[in-house]
């Protein structure tokens, strides 16, 4: 995986890195990544795809009406907060 | 005479016969946990007023003659991943530090309603990730067997308690082996129930398909007690299945092999386990056999491409899981300049509050789901979870429950393995398959290995909705060995008074 790659899945994932970390965590994706491709050895053509080992469809609850978390208790964990909403940095910028 | 090293259900009868009171009995830990845990490092936060004050009425309760649930009073060390209303929770992680969640998870309201008495929170690897808790951004906790080696993960801290009698249960989740990789390493129960048998609701996701509570103990009947508690039906997770659980205790009190199947799977076995491992395994088939069971030896061939699978499933839900993250609603937000937007905050906030693991499994997850590389990789993982599923059918349809080591060797030295994150992967390479197939899977202690006098643990593996089996089967063991050492195997840990000074605190002199 070439460096500039890994800047853009840092990219995609939201996360800052150092240039040092970005350069540890390409050769560590290139060692883990060249482990588990074997998958591919056995992943033929007309082999279903699991991604739930218990299958279930159209699991609901009744719509009944329930006790939630109030105002405060949702915002008790809040970084900031204003006029009982979340507080959050400005999220479009000035142009 | 009750004390800290009884079992959970003789903790039980003492209280019915109110030889001892709640209270005592959770003072009592609580003064082993001053004692011991500077070096063990089990808990992450203690709530000593709240489970003193809840222990009191549950007393009281019992005084008036009220009808009580069979763990009333008992003390339980809680794996951080879980949200208890009010308390700390921080899943080992920065992200989370000093966040106190607003409600309780559904494991935890089972635990209050059946009058259970929380001692506190217990060390992981940050976010479940780990095999060591290691990557706690806490500190590692330290293995009761010997305080330089690791008590398994990501529940060690639970694994911990138990060893180090700080508590007599414990509850862990396990999505690759994070309860039966601890509990093998320690000597101790670790039971992962059938997916969606207990509630995720309050789960701090880490692989949704795949993350499961259960519990731990010091015995297999003390684990079926708490399993009882835990388990059942939950509209609030929508994996939850709707079906009554079978009567785990009832099978724990049987522990009868006469006639049983009891199916070797030829892949865990042979090259990069250790030999005390081998032959502590070797010991209870011969065990089993001569209590009645019928062994056969059967091959599960896809499994050698398990922790491959499991390696970009769990990481591929785990980028979307974490993703909640962000530092908008709750948890960490570091801002280095007025003026920064959302999503610089957000970067930044990431970048400082998850540790190298949890980057690393989000990088990897990322990469696996990103179109162009989808088909290869995650797409790939899903079919050979098809065929871990399809072997497990066809194993089941000539054995009633499957047997392996439950990790390929015993406890290593803490740091050891901390840079090579592939080695560290390689532990749970007989505890994946059944999480990718949605089964129960139990371990227990099969005895010491022989070059390092440190625990074996022995896998048992149950198909789906059938966890009774592996109560009946690990039963059935336990009181062989039982009888063969003596009584449990952790009569024979080293006292952890003279061990704890040497690793108290930091760089005591």
């Amino acid at each position: 995986m070439e460096l500039k790659e890994v800047k853009h899945l840092a990219n995609l994932a939201r996360i800052e890195m150092s240039d040092e970390e970005l350069i540890k965590i390409q050769k560590e994706l290139d060692l883990i990544l060249n482990s588990v491709a074997r998958v591919q050895e056995v992943a033929k053509d007309d082999i279903p795809a699991t991604s739930h080992a218990i299958e279930m469809v159209n699991v609901f609850r009744k719509d009944e009406v329930k006790s939630s978390l109030s105002n405060q208790e949702a915002l008790s964990g809040a970084p900031a907060q204003e006029e009982a909403r979340f507080k959050v940095p400005q999220i479009l910028g000035e142009e | 005479m009750t004390s800290i090293f009884s079992t959970a259900s003789e903790m039980a009868e003492s209280l019915k016969q109110k030889e001892i009171s709640s209270v005592e009995l959770v003072q009592m830990h609580y003064d082993r946990i001053e004692k011991v845990d500077s070096g063990v490092h089990a808990f992450l936060h203690l709530d000593k007023a709240g489970a003193l004050a809840k222990a009191k009425i549950i007393d009281d309760k019992r005084a008036a003659g009220e009808k009580l649930s069979p763990l009333a009073g008992i003390p339980l060390a809680l794996k951080d991943v879980l949200t208890q209303k009010n308390q700390p929770t921080t899943c080992g992680s920065k992200i989370l530090e000093n966040w106190r969640p607003p409600y309780d998870s559904t494991v935890v309201e089972r635990l209050n309603a059946n009058d259970v008495v929380i001692l506190g929170k217990t060390n992981m690897d940050e976010f479940a990730m780990g095999s060591s808790t290691e990557n706690s951004a806490y500190g590692p906790s330290r293995n009761p067997w010997d305080l330089t080696r690791i008590p398994g993960g990501s529940g060690g801290g639970s694994s911990a308690s138990l060893a180090a009698f700080e508590a007599p249960l414990a509850i862990g989740t396990d999505t690759g082996g994070s309860i039966r990789q601890p509990a093998a390493v320690t000597g101790t129960v670790g039971v992962k129930p059938t997916y969606g048998t207990v509630s995720r609701y309050g789960l701090i996701a880490f692989s949704s398909s795949l993350d499961q509570a259960g519990p731990c103990a010091r015995t297999v009947l003390d684990a079926a007690l708490l399993h009882q508690v835990i388990a059942g039906y939950d509209e609030k997770d929508s994996t939850s299945i709707n079906q009554p659980i079978p009567d785990v205790v009832a099978a724990a009190k049987k522990g009868e092999v006469k006639g049983i199947k009891i199916g070797v799977v030829k892949e865990f076995q042979g090259e990069g386990y250790q030999k005390g491992v081998l032959n502590r395994f070797q010991e209870s088939l011969d065990i089993l056999v001569n209590l009645g069971a019928e062994l056969v030896e059967l091959s599960c061939p896809s499994f050698d491409y398990a922790l491959a699978a499991y390696y970009l499933i769990a990481p591929s839900e785990a980028s979307s899981n974490l993703a909640r993250f962000d530092a908008m609603r709750y948890g960490l937000r570091i801002s280095e300049t007025a003026g920064q937007s959302a999503e610089e905050v957000m970067r930044i906030t990431r970048g400082k509050g998850f540790g190298p693991e949890v980057k690393r499994r989000i990088m990897l997850g990322t990469y696996a789901l990103s179109s162009g590389y989808y088909d290869a990789y995650y797409g790939s993982a899903l079919k050979v979870r098809t065929l871990i599923k399809r072997d497990f059918e066809k194993a089941f349809s000539q054995v009633d429950v499957l047997v392996s080591p439950t990790a390929p060797t015993t406890a290593f030295k803490i740091g050891e393995k901390a840079n090579d994150p592939l080695a560290m992967y390689l532990n749970d390479i007989c505890t994946i398959p059944t999480n990718l197939a949605g089964i129960g899977g139990m371990s227990l202690p099969a005895g010491l290995a022989e070059e390092d006098n440190l625990p074996v643990g022995f896998q048992i593996m149950a198909p789906v909705m059938q966890d009774d089996r592996l109560y009946n089967v690990g039963a059935a063991l336990e009181r062989a060995l039982h009888e063969k050492w003596g009584g449990n195997i952790l009569k024979q840990i080293p006292d952890l008074n003279n061990l704890v000074g040497i690793f108290a605190g930091k760089g005591s002199n």
